[in-house]
């Protein structure tokens, strides 16, 4: 590719053909404002915010969508420039809510942060402002309009990475507004409830469900025994909340400030995990013994079930039945933990801590519900949720003293921690299916080929004299492309592990807001994240699921056969086909 | 009342989608087929729009997105008399936002509603012209010429005997 030469502030810079005068700008230091761009998903140029000026060009450009040419003379500063850019933002924040103060988003705000870099000291503009009814139909994401400043960031997200096609611009000219088809509920949309709407939000128009305000309640509730779990992948990016550099595990101190938060007993979804495995791994082999459907595909991220429901129904006989972690680990504290520790189950108050704003919609599942008509799990906090809490608590987080979980629920192989991310589910289901196979100890438990947070990652296994066919996935619209193949015959898969959102948990539409430094659904974030939940995983002694001495103790004392009568009644699980259609 | 919603696309229509799905960049025959519904219907309902949206195979959040940008496509069953004001200059200056204003309160609605009994609704025109008429409405077909508040009990009456 040729290159071009072109002079920003003064100073030379020789950058390939196609290059975005903002990108080139990055190259010598230089970070253009901005706020509708977002690095992985199409140009939209509706902010203006990132305007240059060009020697020679009349008006300003947006840096974001212009390519650079031959000999081009850029400014990024005057103080011309300067003041249009502030009169921008203040035009966009004259039409959003002077709500900074009671905003879920305050402090972490793009547009806020925005408005203090141009300069916004005093607001000289007063025009109309739009009027929307807050949607709050879905368990999971609720849609604000009125702090919607249309960059379309969701949209393109939903769209581009998700495939799910559920958000669009209506109406026009003032009008204008985000929502699902024909400005219906939530609830009532293909929404998956992934959340990915929520991360890629620079200010607070799509939020998560929030639950707070009924755990501190149970919290308080001297009745309630209020249980907690905590997802794999919390532990690798709660510590960002708290200015831990990417990638810190934090699993001590998380079990700590749960403690000081008054949670009565503090267990590990990797336990649930491990459990996931052990079921999962022997559903994978009776099925290719008993030549059922195949491949099997994994069911442990509720947005990806739900996108199964919504757009490919056809393929529910090929999920596993197993039920995700959280939902196993939920069953067995109203049943088996309550049994041992002789607690009504009605007295018990189940928190899951989870990645995902989809886990808010999957615990409402009927599938989910007790005899009684009382869920297992009681309430979904993601981690930004947490993290709020803990803040809110007046917890020193970073720089709390390690503390472990409680037993038996508490205890977990490597192979649970590797769930939060991308081939996770993959790798520790390998362990534990070709174990079992071959019925030899594994001389390297690391499958390397299934790691890495690229969206489509595929391999072949010769495993005790056959072949198996992997496939992994994350990112929806990647999903699609998996499953277009297996319809279309073109490959044959034995086994996909799917999920929802990008990387894995670990990009999970609940997770905290990239620090400084970093965007949302950065690589570089997922893989930092990845890291930690991997060197987890290799610090452990017992690192496969079906060699975790607790997990071989529940089948023993309670559970008796895997896959057998009891595990079925209490971790396995039911899909239907669901209405809208989505479109593929 | 004669606009009876129907929830199902006619079979004209059904082929007519499944021609333009058999085209390349099928997807771009959105607007032609929005069209044939509102001739046949008058409007766009939410049950034609996601069939639509099912048998392209296109987003129902982009039919929608497509349905409500253009001014053309009506949202709401028409009445079953069609009122519309003409809005251009020439009818502006002479008084046209009065006569509106008439149509709304005599029968009760805004602009883009449609009474409860289905009889009337209300729409605005840009100039349709015979400005040297102004102001002008028009009701289903029929033309009335430099119209004032004070006929437009009288047009309404003329109309609902009619049924």
């Amino acid at each position: 590719m040729k290159n071009v030469e072109l002079i920003i502030d003064n100073t030379t810079v020789n950058v390939p053909e196609g290059t975005t005068i903002m990108t080139a700008a990055e190259t010598l230091g230089i970070k253009i404002p901005r706020l509708c761009y977002h690095p992985d998903l199409s140009l939209e140029g509706a902010c203006r915010v990132c305007i240059v000026e060009v020697e020679g060009v009349e008006n300003f450009l947006p840096s974001c969508a212009t390519a650079v040419r031959e000999g081009m003379k850029i400014k990024t500063n005057s103080p011309q420039i300067r003041e249009a850019r502030r009169d921008l933002v203040e035009l966009i924040l004259d039409n959003h809510p002077k709500e900074c103060q009671t905003c879920e988003r305050d402090g972490n705000c793009e547009l806020q942060n925005l408005a203090y870099a141009m300069g916004v000291r005093e607001r000289l503009f007063e025009g109309k402002r739009k009027s929307h009814p807050v949607e709050c139909s879905s368990t999971s994401v609720i849609r604000d309009a009125n702090k919607c400043i249309l960059c379309r960031r969701c949209v393109r997200v939903c769209s581009e990475v998700q495939g799910i096609h559920n958000l669009s611009q209506l109406h026009r000219g003032f009008d204008t507004v985000v929502a699902p088809a024909h400005e219906g509920p939530m609830a009532d949309s293909v929404c998956i409830a992934c959340g990915q709407c929520i991360n890629v939000c620079p200010v607070a128009a799509f939020m998560e469900k929030n639950s707070t305000d009924e755990v501190w309640a149970a919290l308080a509730d001297p009745k309630k025994h209020v249980v907690v779990q905590i997802a794999p992948s919390i532990r690798a990016t709660i510590g960002e909340g708290f200015g831990m550099p990417v990638g810190t595990a934090a699993t001590g101190q998380t079990v700590t400030a749960l403690r000081r938060l008054g949670f009565d007993q503090i267990f590990d979804t990797n336990f649930g995990a491990d459990l996931t495995i052990v079921e999962e791994a022997n559903e994978f082999l009776m099925r290719v013994e008993k030549g059922a459907k195949l491949p099997m595909l994994s069911s442990c991220s509720p947005g990806w079930i739900k996108f199964m429901e919504h757009f490919y129904p056809d393929m529910i006989p090929n999920a596993s039945t197993c039920k995700s972690p959280m939902s196993m680990l939920s069953s067995l504290i109203k049943t088996y933990y309550a049994e041992k520790a002789g607690i009504d189950p009605n007295d018990i108050y189940v928190v899951g801590i989870m990645p995902c704003v989809a886990k808010k919609f999957e615990m409402q599942r009927p599938e989910h519900m007790m005899d009684n008509g009382v869920f297992y799990t009681d309430a979904v906090l993601t981690t930004r949720e947490l993290i709020w809490m803990v803040k809110a608590y007046g917890i020193d987080f970073a720089n709390l003293p390690e503390d472990d979980f409680d037993g038996p629920l508490g205890f977990s192989s490597g192979a649970a921690d590797i769930f939060g991310t991308t081939g996770g589910v993959m790798e520790a289901a390998l362990r534990t299916a070709v174990e079992t196979l071959t019925g030899e100890t594994l001389e390297t438990i690391d499958f390397e080929v299934v790691r890495g947070v690229t969206g489509i990652k595929e391999a072949s296994l010769e495993v005790d004299g056959k072949t198996i066919n992997i496939a992994v996935s994350n990112g929806l619209n990647n999903a699609k492309i998996l499953l277009d193949r297996v319809i279309s015959g073109e490959k044959d898969y034995h086994l996909i592990e799917l999920m929802a959102c990008p990387g894995g948990c670990v990009g999970g539409g609940g997770q905290p807001y990239p620090p400084e430094g970093y965007h949302v659904l950065d690589p570089e974030v997922l893989k930092l994240r990845a890291g930690a939940l991997y060197d987890i995983d290799k610090a452990k002694t017992v690192r496969c699921s079906h060699q975790n001495p607790y997990i071989q103790r529940l089948y023993k004392e309670y559970l008796g056969r895997v896959g057998g009568e009891k595990s079925h009644e209490l971790l396995h699980t039911t899909y239907e086909a669901r209405e809208p259609r989505g479109i593929k | 009342m004669e606009t009876v919603q129907e929830n199902k696309l006619p079979s004209d229509i059904v082929e007519f989608i499944e021609e333009c799905t058999k085209q390349e960049h099928s997807e771009s025959y959105l607007i032609a087929i929005l069209h044939r519904i509102q001739n046949q219907f008058g409007w766009l309902s939410v049950d034609h729009m996601n069939e639509v949206a099912q048998r392209l195979q296109v987003p129902s959040a982009t039919v929608s997105g497509v349905a409500t940008f253009y001014h053309f496509f009506r949202l709401k069953p028409r009445g079953q008399n069609a009122v519309s004001v003409c809005l251009g200059t020439a009818c502006f200056v002479k008084g046209a936002d009065r006569v509106l204003s008439a149509f709304e309160s005599e029968l009760g609605i805004q602009l883009g509603e449609t009474t409860q009994d289905g009889l009337f609704s209300i729409e605005v025109s840009r100039c349709i012209g015979v400005c040297a008429l102004a102001p002008i409405v028009t009701i289903n077909d029929k033309t009335y010429s430099q119209v004032t508040p004070k006929q437009v009990p009288e047009l309404i009456r003329a109309f609902a005997e009619k049924g």
